[in-house]
């Protein structure tokens, strides 16, 4: 593109590179008018692809594309919120709870949406929009910013939105440079003209934020990396000490896990009371065991874990996040005799550690021979079954050892039912008493990328804010022969920027800016 | 004592709106350069009565907070509350910046609806959860609900901008959105209206059903039961047969009070629409002349521009720091966090549509309004139909 001064210009100037005339109708100003690649370069396909991720539009596309998505996910619960324990598989539990609709919704994979290959791919597309568009427009931005001349084509300053003509003997430069240095603009002064500038780092605002959301991109991406990322869960009952999964070699013991409401009551599901407290006090270890042997254990600190504060230690945090009261933790039993209710003593069983026999005073003894924890009933053989090894619904078979029944008696116990499945007994276990604890849940997790998503978040911030804060402003000042050509321009806040011009324009006692947008005045702008 | 200081000062501020409005109106109706002077006096009236409005409104949140001893921002009422109160402030930044008396016009009607529509939750003072005790509560809701609030202005300023430039006497796509949008607005005093009616008679019937997950639930309704929940039950005698019954999936009660909200809106809006003889975006259109689009559409611009980076921090990443400590994740595809990140994406396509020519003015417009729709979807429809770690509000 030849331009009327002589000079060969390359394809898409917008500008002349040596004498600054506007050679297009239309001069873009986000760009200042510098060559973009992506819009002139187009010939091989690495370019067509390169313009395509450079295109805004596209990159909007890509974002509206990420929010219909995104919105899609939340018609019905994702599968990680739905309990499918009690369903035969999670489709059945979307069938059964929502109908045909629920079956369509899980079969075409929008019930794992967030994890899908096609939502994290537009994600990724996203991201390298971004990378691209931000290199495509941000360097020949920055290269014409950093490169700016004072002088300017007469073009170029007429074509701005606030422009103004008066006459030399109205207007001197070194005025001008002192008014608009009380403004805090800085003002650079070359042969017959003048450019204010300030606050041209607020051009770098969208560029920093770009920079921020990608650098917390790739921290969320690094979590993808075994070690990274810890998160394990854990059940603690009060009294025991455990290893935590995913950190080897620490232990946490719970003390006590108490659950406050606000009315005072401790109440299962606090159905009618609010709840106020749930609170772990745990002691965290650190060490080696052998065979659960806790003894060389080490303290590293006690701790208070509740809802809201998690416990810290090395890296590590563990978060209130569950409980279960009042497990049974141990039962006791009278041995007594039937005919006359005479108690040969007690026997009190450790439901997480049973032992095999218990010795009673005057030669009696009580053995266990069988222990169901979680007793559901008996099999084909008539053996009874557990359904898990915890103390929901324990269940004994008792051999009873006196000095009258020396063959021994059987009795199989359960809560409130005892049989005796040998026959008939003289002597039977009486249900005492029974111990509960409560159990804690905890979650442990440890997150190695934490410090790259903080950063990332921080210059995002930075970026927004300097990007919508800020704002770049500049006036321009020529001595023509007959006149001074002023012009101004603001990359954002027009009617801001026209304020302060009005200030500038009243202390040089000149006559206001005309405002081209006023002109067009109620025609709408699209 | 406190909590009576507290509604009277809420009462105070909704009075003040009121009448805010009304001067408003003196300040923008008519085009005519001899009325200037009583227009400026109409202004200056309406933004002193929208200050003292204001004032008492803050009064509310404080002593509310002084009663309960935290931010009074933890249900539904107080949530919603705050967000009126933050639109009038959102406004009254941007009015100290542009001097648009029209846009008092849209912001505080608004806020009247939305502190109307918020005193229909209960207003108790309930004892935070242990999830809520924390004090990125007051950080994270109050900063996320500025932003919403400086972003509806920028939505405000987009329906001006289209009730100037919408030719309402011809026939068009563009002028039937307009009026819907207006219709919404009814809707809602609609909603208001039905409900407090029905408490007002103290009605009330209760019905046993059948649950998701197959057990028998109970439930008060405080409206006549046009849709019954999953194999109802009456338990009051001679209440309200409902006309359809829903699967267990569907909450009817809710579904009912949109279907009374929506009825009641409707007659309201024929009413109104007999009464005035035009449609309701002819009716403000005289009110909307005197500002030039160019102006409202850098403050639709500019709003957003002001509103995105506090939404953003609010929103997202106090949001993230707040669900680390709490939920031990700061991420967690929650639908509340969803919709956050969609209400997000939102204003930065709307940032980036802007960068393309052609996308200011009317365009930008009916972006700028859709925007706010999705804010209040945000706000409302998401804790009332969709469950989820956010839904503290019945």
């Amino acid at each position: 593109m030849k331009c009327d001064c002589g000079h060969t210009n390359p394809h898409g100037a917008q500008l002349c590179e040596r004498c600054g005339k506007p050679l297009t109708t239309e001069l873009d100003m986000r760009y200042d008018g510098a060559v973009i690649r992506s819009k002139t370069k187009k010939k091989t396909l690495i370019d067509k692809i390169w313009a395509l991720f450079a295109n805004v539009k596209f990159g909007v596309l890509l974002i509206v594309l990420t929010l219909i998505a995104a919105s899609l996910g939340t018609i019905l619960p994702q599968v990680l919120f739905v309990d499918t324990s009690t369903f035969a598989s999670p489709k059945e539990a979307y069938t059964q709870t929502y109908g045909v609709f629920g079956t369509i919704y899980y079969t075409i994979g929008f019930a794992d949406l967030y994890n899908s290959w096609w939502f994290q791919t537009l994600v990724l597309a996203l991201a390298a929009s971004i990378v691209i568009a931000s290199i495509d427009r941000g360097v020949p931005l920055f290269k014409a910013l950093f490169n700016q001349r004072v002088t300017k084509h007469d073009n170029f300053l007429k074509r701005q939105r606030f422009t103004l003509k008066v006459p030399s003997e109205q207007l001197t430069l070194e005025e001008a440079a002192r008014v608009l240095t009380t403004k805090r603009y800085r003002v650079r002064l070359e042969d017959n003209a003048l450019l204010a500038e300030k606050g041209r780092f607020a051009r770098f605002g969208p560029y920093i934020n770009h920079v921020g959301l990608l650098i917390f991109l790739s921290g969320v991406m690094l979590r993808l990396v075994p070690g990274f990322y810890v998160d394990e869960e854990l059940w603690v009952r009060e009294g025991d000490t455990t290893a935590i999964p995913g950190a080897a070699g620490y232990f946490v013991e719970n003390k006590a896990f108490i659950l406050e409401t606000y009315d005072g009551e401790r109440v299962e599901n606090a159905v009618n009371s609010v709840a106020k407290k749930y609170e772990t006090k745990a002691v965290i270890y650190k060490g080696d065991t052998l065979a659960g042997d806790t003894a060389n254990l080490q303290e590293l600190k006690q701790a208070s874990i509740q809802v809201n504060h998690p416990a810290k230690f090395d890296g590590y945090a563990l978060y209130q996040m569950d409980y279960r009261l009042d497990e049974l933790k141990t039962m006791t039993f009278q041995l007594t005799e039937k005919k006359s209710g005479k108690s040969l003593g007690d026997v009190t069983i450790d439901l997480a550690n049973p032992q095999q026999r218990y010795a009673l005073k005057n030669g009696a003894r009580v053995e266990l021979a069988g222990y169901y924890p979680d007793f559901d009933g008996f099999d084909a053989d008539g053996a009874p079954q557990t359904k898990s090894p915890n103390p929901n619904n324990p269940a004994f078979l008792f051999n009873m050892y006196t000095a009258e029944t020396k063959q021994g008696e059987t009795s199989f116990v359960q809560i409130q039912k005892t049989s005796e499945p040998l026959g008939e007994t003289a002597y039977k276990m009486v249900f005492k008493s029974a111990d509960t604890r409560d159990i804690t849940g905890l979650k442990v997790r440890k997150d190695v990328t934490m410090p790259i998503l903080i950063v990332g978040g921080i210059i995002f911030m930075l970026g927004v804010i300097i990007g919508s804060y800020m704002s770049h402003r500049r006036i321009w000042i020529k001595q023509t022969p007959e006149a001074y050509l002023l012009a101004a321009h603001a990359n954002k806040a027009g009617y801001a920027f026209k304020k302060e011009l009005a200030d500038i324009t009243e202390k040089l006692a000149l006559p206001s800016f005309d405002d081209k947008r006023e002109k067009e005045g109620d025609n709408d702008a699209s | 004592m406190l909590l009576s200081i507290s509604s009277t000062l809420l009462f105070t501020a909704f009075i003040c709106y009121l009448v805010a409005t009304l001067l408003f109106g003196g300040a923008v109706h008519g085009k005519k350069e001899q009325e200037k002077r009583s227009h400026l006096r109409f202004s200056k009236a309406a933004i002193v009565v929208s200050i003292i409005g204001f004032t008492a409104n803050v009064g509310y949140f404080v002593t509310r907070w002084l009663y309960t001893g935290h931010a009074p921002v933890s249900n539904m009422f107080e949530f919603t509350t705050a967000f009126g109160m933050c639109v009038v402030g959102a406004f009254l930044i941007l009015y100290a910046l542009y001097r648009v008396p029209s846009l008092g016009l849209i912001a505080l009607p608004v806020a009247i609806i939305i502190i109307a529509y918020a005193s229909m939750f209960p207003r108790e003072v309930a004892p935070l959860i242990p999830a809520l005790k924390s004090y990125w509560l007051t950080i994270h809701v109050l900063t996320t609900v500025i932003g919403e609030a400086i972003l509806a202005i920028s939505a405000f300023s987009g329906l001006i901008y289209l009730l100037k430039v919408i030719d309402v006497s011809k026939r068009s796509m563009e002028r039937f959105w307009l009026e819907f949008i207006l219709y919404t607005l009814v809707v809602v005093i609609g909603f208001v209206a039905i409900t407090s009616y029905f408490n007002a008679i103290g009605y009330e019937a209760s019905y046993t059903y059948v649950d998701k997950e197959g057990e028998s639930a109970a439930i008060t309704y405080h409206t006549p039961a046009l849709i019954g929940m999953h194999q109802y039950d009456a338990q009051t005698t001679d209440a309200f047969e409902p006309l359809v019954e829903v699967p267990a999936w569907i909450n009817a009660k809710k579904l009912t009070t949109v279907i009374w909200s929506l009825l009641a809106g409707t007659v309201l809006y024929g009413a109104l629409r007999i009464l005035l003889r035009r449609r309701l975006a002819a009716v403000l259109q005289p009110f909307v002349q005197k500002t030039t689009l160019p102006l409202l559409d850098e403050i639709s611009y500019r709003s957003v521009l002001i509103g995105f980076p506090v939404f953003t921090l609010g929103a997202l990443i106090f949001a993230m720091i707040w669900a680390q400590e709490a939920w031990s994740r700061m991420w967690g595809w929650d639908p509340k966090e969803v919709w956050a990140l969609i209400t997000w994406l939102y204003y930065a396509a709307f940032l980036h549509v802007r960068l393309s020519r052609g996308w200011e003015g009317k365009r930008s417009a009916w972006l700028a309004v859709l925007g706010f729709a999705i804010i209040m979807f945000n706000l409302i429809a998401v804790n009332l139909i969709i469950a989820g770690l956010h839904s503290y509000a019945e």
